[in-house]
């Protein structure tokens, strides 16, 4: 049996908040940077999924289906493209029509609900999965949750919503002695596969690619396929951020031929085959259970959910704006419920972090706010905002 | 009667309330009687020359720098100031005219025969060398004018070295007024030592010491070991003349209590935050906003996080000209629960804007208004109480609006100035 490599590639934009004065709350309720928005998705189009999408239809049609590959495009990315750039839906069609591409189903806003909420985690996959047959015509049946978050419970929960396969982080705590280059099972559900990023291969590419410190660079695909060869165990899993190919490496740093060449490689070779991954459920069996009784994720050192609620802001922030959930319930008012989807994406809540000094060089490249401090006041006077129009709302009722 | 009077700065470019309180002064002065020569160290111009005439430090040379000043100068050529040592300026401010100073200063000028120093009248790195160098021209103004005053007047330590140089050489009367202290920027251990020595020699030397309350009269009594006899209060005042209340459309419908000021230890925010966590256990109709910028906002807003009511308690930043006024207009209750407060302008400005103001015993300010509420800064209970109560019952909020508004226009620094000037006669006459 060849050695199954599957790539995963996470497609995401915030809806980034304008600045929200208290002045404003109860006055102006239109909480987003339309320009920072617009300004930056144009942006990372053109270094980044123009390019690189077109770089991926290429290779597929060279190397006659043999390169498969896995999307998760969030809701919240796929608004984004519709309002500002709708070339990048027709190039993502473009891959979808070649049947080698798997498109995952995620939460639609990106959010955190599976960390609270049942009722708002189903509402949202099911926004997601309804968006991703709309716009792509296939129905995901493979699922990631945002950052990769994984426990046996929301593992559980996302096989009660009819996905057999879920995608998470081959986290290090608990791990173990365990290697993520096999499939896993759910510790509570023994029908549902677990397919574990490999933390490490996936971080040569996605962090450590252009750093001229790393004793391995410069990193070429012959030497990354060896890796791969030598790699113990049945599929190897590399999950990284689209971003990264041509936005967080550069493409002078020539990460583009890179990818030419790896896939061309791959695709070539007689003991590594790509894999999309429910593919790689059906051809692989589960070497065993995986146990995560608290959540994990692909976030940072630590790999759990503290890069969004590790501390007092990001807590009372999450907990005020679910707080809103059994009110909005009994609304069916769409404006109301797309500004809170919005408002859930974790974005929001990765800006108030403090943890400024092991992760913080990552944090800091994503953040539009100078400080924590200055994130959760805005984010806050949002919501206060928001908190009145849903409060109005149930009182016309 | 004539005063020569040593400021730093003057508006309409002022960077705090020292120059707004001057202004204030010489115009009250004007009122009475009193002719004021007005010098400060970095003029610009376009300042208001009706009640006096201004003297622009930097354009006075120095020609005979007598042994006694030089000497005296020597023992206080310090010179990185790295703290906030200055009046009524906030920090975010202090910061940014520190950048802004960094990137105009003119190259080193050389003390020296027939030297004109450029000042920037600013609170910058080299504020102490400043205040020295202030001090030499001071005293070259009073020899150049001498017979043209009758007493000279200093403000803040700032001045004071430029007021004893005057004094030593001129042979008239010197008051210096204590609009803060070292205390009132510090925690007792924390005292700046050279801003302390100076101040203390400018009390020291003084005929007589104005002090804005008589909290502040304490402390230069009791930490300065000034002679009681000597230290007089003069309560500030406020000039509302020209100024309308802003109508603001409001976009909550709950009622709004708002601190306004710098978030540093002296002003008490944490306690604020704790009453208004007690106020919104009872009610809920209610928002709390806390305006302005300082070293401990980022404490607060954690503190604002744990207890949970981040969505009834608001950070504005810092605000700026209108938004100020804007934001007195948007208040039904002003608190400024100030652990350490010399005068305390701000509850004047919210009940001219009618807004009830609820201040802390530990204010200058107490000793004049009232009708403002007045609590313990560290009773919380109290706080919460008052709060709860101009909130909710319409009587005591109306009352303390309709008196309050009447008790702030009344504290005119016409009045103030007059015992200014019959402080200023105890001196010259005896």
């Amino acid at each position: 049996m060849k050695k199954s490599i599957c790539l995963y590639f996470q497609v995401h934009q915030p809806t980034r908040l304008r600045l929200y004065r208290f002045f404003d709350i109860g006055k102006d309720s239109h909480y987003y940077d339309d320009f920072a928005n617009r300004t930056i998705l144009k942006r990372i189009a053109q270094k980044c999924y123009l390019p690189m999408n077109e770089l991926l239809l290429e290779a597929i049609t060279k190397s006659k289906g043999k390169i498969k590959l896995a999307f998760s495009i969030t809701g919240s990315a796929l608004e984004q493209f519709d309002r500002y750039a709708p070339e990048v839906i027709e190039s993502f069609r473009a891959l979808a029509d070649t049947g080698c591409v798997e498109f995952l189903c995620e939460t639609y806003n990106h959010s955190l609900a599976s960390l609270i909420s049942g009722p708002e985690f189903e509402h949202q996959v099911k926004k997601h999965k309804a968006a991703i047959e709309q716009y792509f015509g296939v129905t995901p049946t493979t699922f990631r949750n945002t950052e990769l978050i994984y426990s046996d419970g929301i593992g559980k929960a996302v096989y009660e919503l009819g996905f057999k396969t879920m995608l998470t982080e081959g986290a290090r705590h608990i791990m173990g002695w365990k290697n993520p280059n096999y499939i896993y099972s759910n510790d509570f559900e023994p029908g549902q596969k677990l397919l574990l990023r490999n933390y490490s291969m996936s971080d040569d590419i996605a962090f450590r690619f252009s750093d001229r410190g790393w004793s391995e660079w410069p990193l070429t695909a012959e030497k990354y396929v060896e890796w791969l060869h030598s790699a113990e165990g049945e599929i190897v899993n590399l999950f990284m951020d689209y971003e990264t190919f041509g936005e967080h490496q550069s493409s002078e740093t020539g990460i583009f031929e890179f990818m030419r060449a790896l896939t061309g490689l791959i695709a070539k070779d007689k003991e590594l085959e790509f894999v999309t991954p429910s593919r790689a459920a059906a051809k692989h069996k589960a070497v065993g259970e995986l146990s995560v009784p608290q959540p994990i994720s692909w976030a940072d050192e630590e790999r759990d959910t503290s890069a969004w609620l590790g501390n007092e802001l990001q807590q009372d922030a999450f907990n005020k704006l679910y707080g809103l959930e059994e009110k909005l319930s009994i609304l069916d008012d769409p404006a109301l419920w797309g500004d809170f989807g919005h408002l859930q994406e974790s974005d929001h809540l990765y800006y108030m972090c403090t943890k400024f000094f092991s992760d913080g060089e990552v944090h800091k490249r994503f953040n539009p706010y100078d400080t924590p401090y200055e994130a959760f006041i805005n984010y806050m006077n949002v919501l206060s905002d928001f908190i009145i129009r849903v409060n109005n709302a149930i009182a016309e009722k | 009667m004539k005063v020569l009077m040593f400021g730093w700065e003057f508006p309409p470019h002022i960077a705090g309330g020292l120059g707004t309180a001057c202004e204030g002064i010489v115009k009250g002065l004007a009122h009475n009687g009193v002719e004021t020569l007005f010098v400060m160290p970095s003029a610009s111009g376009d300042e208001d020359q009706s009640c006096a005439t201004i003297l622009n430090a930097s354009d006075v040379a120095v020609q005979h720098v007598s042994d006694t000043v030089e000497e005296f100068l020597d023992k206080v050529k310090f010179i990185n100031v790295d703290s906030n040592i200055v009046p009524y300026v906030d920090p975010e401010e202090y910061f940014e005219a520190i950048e802004k100073m960094k990137r105009e200063q003119t190259k080193e000028t050389t003390v020296g025969f027939g030297q004109k120093f450029k000042f920037s009248g600013k609170y910058g790195a080299n504020l102490l060398e400043e205040v020295s160098r202030y001090a030499q021209v001071g005293g070259t103004i009073a020899m150049q004018h001498a017979g043209e005053f009758d007493v000279i007047h200093a403000h803040d330590w700032l001045t004071y070295l430029a007021g004893i140089a005057a004094k030593e050489l001129s042979g008239k009367p010197l008051v210096v007024h204590v609009h803060a202290t070292s205390f009132d920027r510090g925690t007792d251990d924390m005292v700046d030592s050279r801003v302390y020595s100076i101040e203390k020699r400018g009390m020291e030397a003084a005929d007589r010491v104005v002090t804005v309350s008589d909290l502040t009269r304490n402390i230069v009594i009791n930490k300065y070991g000034i002679n009681p006899d000597k230290v007089v209060t003069v309560h500030n005042a406020v000039d509302f003349s020209g100024r309308e209340n802003l109508q603001v459309d409001r976009g909550v419908r709950d009622k709004v209590v708002t601190f306004l000021g710098r978030i540093t230890f002296q002003k008490g925010p944490e306690y604020f935050i704790e009453a208004a966590a007690k106020v919104l256990k009872r009610t809920k109709n209610v928002r709390f906003v806390m305006a302005g910028s300082g070293d401990m906002m980022n404490r607060a807003i954690r503190q604002v996080a744990r207890l949970g009511i981040s969505d009834r308690f608001h950070f504005t930043g810092f605000l700026r000209g209108q938004e100020v006024q804007k934001m007195f207009a948007l208040s039904d209750v002003y608190i400024m629960p100030s652990v350490s407060e010399p005068f305390g302008i701000s509850p004047l400005e919210a009940m001219r804007s009618n807004v009830p103001s609820i201040i802390s015993h530990q204010s200058g300010a107490a000793e004049v208004l009232k009708y403002a509420l007045k609590v313990d800064f560290w009773d919380v209970d109290a706080m919460a109480d008052d709060i709860y109560a101009l909130l909710q019952y319409p009587a005591l909020s109306d009352f303390a609006n309709r008196q309050g508004f009447d008790e702030v226009n009344a504290l005119k620094w016409n009045n103030a100035t007059l015992k200014l000037k019959k402080v200023y006669e105890s001196v010259v006459n005896s």
